[in-house]
């Protein structure tokens, strides 16, 4: 019996939420009393046995180019063969992209129970309980999984791992590849920048900046603090930033160490999506705003006055002058 | 070419969320229900443009609910839906709601099964990607871009950090979201023509349940925000420094 890890890889390099995986992975084999194991399909760059500091003892690999881009198909046999193969009993995914689009199917076929956006380790005292998150970051829900197998994809920046200096064995796994049917075209990424997901700080403006021209004020800050930009609907509706950086309920729900929100009135819809940040501020010239009740820190000022200070403080206090 | 979209109540995006019964339900007294806004604002109407757009010949509507779900179905008509089927059921559980409609996909032989990207309220976005696996079909999810070239659709989806573009030939299940069509307003017209569109309400089939809601939770209430005055904005990024220690 074990835990299985389903590692993510973008470009070859294994995601960030993807070690939280395994970290969180990694707790609940410890907690029942079984190994860790994961399993990573095509080529990474990655040292594989580095693993082993998050607790996964060992790593199965299927090094093939063709499992460079996912298909959720041909993903699906693999993992499900993996699992059976090393008998596990729980399987974790990361609950991003890529897990959203695997772990239904595995689901599926491997009738077992799946808990997706889980935010909290296992209540394994009696049954198998898992916390996730509903109703878009207002609630919990504590969800039973009744079936032999179980299956859990972890929200992002939801648990945090320790590591150790153990090292995983890595082993590669005899398999078949069977065809994707969706063929992937063109691939368009944007370079250099942290994908909003896996921001740990975002940076986010709304109407109140008045327009695109003025955006330098999100995105000089945004650069300082090694930050991903994120906007509120409208001002991707209205084109001033691009859709991929609309948060909230019918946009992306990120949940980063720190989410600075300037000219953004808190709408409930906004804070569906960024309720889960661990600490919030908002810099509104409103002190009605709604925004204020959901944050940490607040300025009610003009950001068109304060932004240019804040970002001297930032500068100063980083020592670039 | 027949679509068929699956359509999920849930509560309006300003309803206040409590819950009862010991903490093991959701307290719907008093809540507005709307259709699940991915549902709806893209999966729903992109299939109408393919319909009007002459590459579509029929919409079809599927729900898993109780008769309480009926206003949403007739929105959803009134939208542009041809007809609508309802399975007479109320669960949480994805795979069994993804295994009734899967039945009733298997039977329409549909070329193309639409859903949202994921309810608001459960947050699941697993009953695309079961609905494939049950019918053994491929699965784009979070598809923000669809069009039909022949009998194959080009398929633009998000991933980590951008969006790829793949070409997979029909029938195939997609999960939609924003980009793939602008949000829609009923006409009267529309309306007064959905009171006649065909809603048939089917008894469920007997299928598993793999998982079930114990209870549910609130988070814990913020400590309050902590103001920073306008003239001293240094403050705010020593507190975030020293103190939030986010910085
Ligand atoms: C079904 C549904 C789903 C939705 N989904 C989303 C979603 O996913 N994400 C989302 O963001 N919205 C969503 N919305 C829209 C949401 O209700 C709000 O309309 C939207 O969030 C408002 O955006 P905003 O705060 O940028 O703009 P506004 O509401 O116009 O607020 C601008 C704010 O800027 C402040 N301001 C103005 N000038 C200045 C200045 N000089 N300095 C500092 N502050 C200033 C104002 O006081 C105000 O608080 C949804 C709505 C519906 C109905």
């Amino acid at each position: 019996m074990s835990v299985l890890i389903f590692l993510d890889q973008a470009d070859n390099n294994i995601k960030k939420s993807s070690f939280e995986a395994a970290g969180y992975g990694a707790a609940i084999a410890k907690q029942i009393g079984v190994a860790a194991e994961a399993i990573v399909l095509g080529t990474v760059n990655d040292d594989l046995t580095t693993l082993g500091q998050y607790g996964v003892t060992k790593v199965h690999t299927v090094k093939n180019d063709a499992l460079n881009n996912v298909d959720a198909q041909v993903f699906t046999k693999i993992i499900a063969d993996a699992a059976t193969a090393i008998g596990a009993t729980v399987i974790v995914f990361s609950n991003n992209f890529n897990g959203k689009a695997i772990a239904p199917r595995l689901s599926v076929r491997l009738k077992a129970g799946l808990v997706s956006g889980a935010v909290a380790l296992p209540d394994t005292t009696s049954g198998f309980i898992v916390k996730k998150n509903v109703f878009s970051g207002k609630a919990f829900a504590n969800v039973s999984i009744n079936t032999a197998i179980k299956i859990i994809s972890l929200n992002p920046n939801s648990f945090s791992v320790a590591t150790t200096s153990a090292m995983a064995e890595v082993i590669e796994f005899a398999t078949t590849i069977t065809d994707a049917k969706v063929k992937v075209t063109s691939t368009d990424k944007v370079v250099g920048e942290v994908p909003l997901s896996e921001a740990e700080i975002v940076v986010s403006g709304g109407r109140g900046l008045k327009g695109p021209e003025n955006w330098g004020l999100v995105t000089e800050l945004a650069k300082l603090l090694g930050a991903t930009t994120a906007c509120s609907r409208p001002v991707a509706d209205i084109g001033w930033r691009p859709h991929h950086e609309h948060v909230g309920q019918t946009g992306l729900a990120i949940a980063p160490n720190l989410y600075f929100a300037i000219g953004i009135s808190g709408a409930i819809q906004h804070l569906a999506g960024v309720n889960r940040s661990k600490t919030i501020v908002v810099i509104n010239k409103d002190s009605e705003a709604p925004f204020f009740k959901a944050a940490d820190y607040g300025i009610v000022g003009d950001a068109f006055e304060v932004m240019p200070k804040i970002i001297d403080a930032v500068k100063k206090m980083k020592g670039i002058s | 070419m027949k679509i068929l979209v699956c359509i999920s109540k849930t509560p309006d995006t300003t309803a206040k969320i409590a819950f009862a019964d010991n903490n093991t339900k959701f307290a719907a007294d008093g809540v507005q229900w709307i259709i699940n806004p991915y549902d709806e604002w893209y999966a729903l109407v992109r299939a109408i443009e393919l319909k009007e757009a002459d590459a579509a010949t029929a919409i079809h509507l599927v729900t898993v609910g109780l008769a309480d779900t009926d206003p949403i179905i007739r929105k959803a008509l009134a939208l542009g839906g041809d007809e609508a089927i309802r399975i007479n059921a109320d669960s949480h559980d994805s795979y069994y709601i993804a295994s009734q409609i899967a039945s009733i996909a298997k039977e329409g032989n549909y070329d193309l099964v639409f859903t949202g990207k994921e309810t608001i309220d459960y947050n699941g976005s697993s009953i695309g990607g079961m609905v494939a696996e049950l019918l053994d079909l491929p699965y784009v999810s979070l598809a923000t871009k669809f069009t039909l070239e022949g009998t194959n659709a080009i398929i633009i989806r998000e991933i980590e950090g951008g969006e790829e573009t793949c070409k997979v030939q029909l029938p195939v299940v997609v999960s939609c979201q924003k980009g793939m069509a602008e949000q829609r307003i009923p006409n009267m017209k529309g309306i007064m023509g959905a009171r006649s569109k065909p809603l048939k309400v089917v008894e469920p089939a007997a299928m598993d349940t793999f998982t079930s809601i114990a209870s549910f939770d609130l988070p814990p209430a913020k400590a309050g925000v902590k103001l920073v005055s306008a003239d001293n904005p240094e403050e705010l990024v020593r507190l975030l420094h020293e103190e939030a220690k986010v910085i």
